[in-house]
């Protein structure tokens, strides 16, 4: 039978636990709102991106020019760039991440593993999955120079012919409740087909009515624009995944704090009535003493 | 005609910098400067690291742009710019050293550094310190 002094003990602990989990959710509610902002601020620029890219591989097809991005190779060395948060405490985050990638990497014989955060780096460091690259610590405020030194990681890889394709693991922020493990392909660049080019890209506005085929001058030419396109859409495809990885962090992170908060009132409800009927009953039983006591006098 | 504009924005990753209608659109293409007026062909050029200068009602703003791309269509300019600062953000001596970082690197002709990004980093330092030093005269 725990003592009254021990209920009060653990009262006074749980209630310290809880003002940290109210803490750690304002703090990530705070870091949430820049990190959609920065994944809202850096759509118009995928989606013209996309859409540029779009227009230049439809005339460049035409004028069959080639590519080291475009190149489809069997795939027989596979890479994968995996991207989870630095920090744990953000509920089922980077589990369900590294589920799915686990997932994905399972349909392989052989693969390549680039780890971008350091959960994912600790997570196939125990399993001994070797890792070509490790990008770990990005920071609250993901730079775009960040995901220009993934992609260009891979890219020379890619053209070394070290892998054969790439992918990316990453969590989309689909709202403040929602975040969804997805894999996209980086390399080859599979460039848009005109139509589905605004689709694809997830932006809110469809397509702008797509023209008829509009003939494009290109300065230099439709073949040095490619070159320099679409290395630049690999590194905004890696940008804009890690953007969102640092979102989805940060919601999942306060809904798990949300519901720490919570939990732990309701422990301290609980444990308050045991409490207080624990002292009652002791009331109780000195009050029979005395009574019982004073019967016995008379 | 001659008050006729066109729709010009400059994107980045980080942000819309500049979005409003506008009457003049210069920059810097990779096989020389461009000029856009309304009504220009349909377009798409790489940029090289330089000024962008926009003309609306006989006003000229400046920008500088870290390489990227332009199109153009339908009278709209879109530029998809790498990385885009108004003159007024410029940090002078931060340029002024990148400048100096990556001339030196040039120079000292080591195989283990990336010519390509050294010279690209010298030309941005370059147009960044062109455009800081317009604002100021």
């Amino acid at each position: 039978m725990p003592a009254l002094r021990d209920f009060r003990r653990r009262i006074k602990s749980v209630k310290s636990t809880q003002k940290i989990c109210k803490a750690m959710k304002a703090v990530a509610t705070a870091k949430m709102a820049r990190a959609q902002a920065t994944v809202i601020a850096a759509r118009p620029y995928g989606r013209q991106l996309h859409e540029v890219l779009g227009r230049v591989a439809s005339a460049a097809a035409g004028a069959d020019v080639q590519n080291p991005l475009l190149a489809v190779r069997e795939p027989k060395k596979v890479c994968y760039v995996v991207v989870t948060a630095d920090r744990g405490l953000c509920g089922g985050f980077n589990s369900n991440l590294l589920r799915t990638a686990v997932r994905e990497l399972n349909k392989w014989d052989e693969f390549k593993l680039v780890a971008v955060g350091r959960k994912c780096r600790n997570f196939f460091r125990f399993r001994e999955w070797e890792r070509d690259a490790e990008f770990i610590g990005l920071g609250e405020d993901i730079r775009f120079e960040q995901g220009q030194e993934i992609a260009r990681f891979v890219i020379n890889k890619y053209i070394a012919g070290e892998y054969d394709a790439v992918y990316m693991v990453y969590s989309k922020f689909v709202n403040i409740l929602v975040q969804q493990p997805t894999v996209v392909k980086l390399l080859p660049v599979e460039p848009p087909a005109g139509e589905t080019a605004a689709k694809a890209e997830g932006g809110e506005e469809a397509a702008a009515p797509k023209k008829s085929r509009v003939d494009y001058i290109f300065e230099p030419s439709a073949a040095d624009v490619l070159d320099c396109l679409l290395p630049r859409y690999v590194e905004n495809s890696v940008y804009r995944g890690l953007i969102e990885s640092k979102a989805s962090e940060q919601s999942a992170r306060m809904m798990a704090m949300d519901a720490a908060t919570k939990n732990a009132g309701e422990m301290i409800d609980r444990l308050t009535l045991q409490m207080n009927r624990l002292r009652q009953e002791g009331i109780t039983k000195e009050l029979l003493d005395i009574v019982g006591g004073a019967a016995a006098l008379e | 005609m001659a008050d006729s504009t066109q729709k010009v924005s400059i994107v980045t990753p980080e942000r819309v910098i500049y979005g409003d209608e506008a009457r003049f659109v210069h920059v810097r293409g990779t096989d020389g400067d461009l000029g856009f007026l309304p009504g220009h062909a349909p377009l798409i050029s790489s940029l090289r690291p330089g000024l962008l200068r926009i003309q609306k009602e006989g006003q000229w703003s400046t920008f500088v742009v870290a390489g990227g791309f332009v199109e153009v269509r339908d009278s709209r300019v879109v530029v998809l710019a790498n990385s885009a600062e108004r003159p007024e953000e410029i940090d002078l001596a931060r340029a002024e050293k990148a400048k100096e970082r990556a001339g030196k690197r040039l120079a000292a002709k080591d195989p283990e550094i990336d010519v390509v990004r050294a010279k690209a980093a010298l030309a941005r330092a370059t147009a960044r310190i062109e455009a800081a030093g317009q604002i100021r005269r």
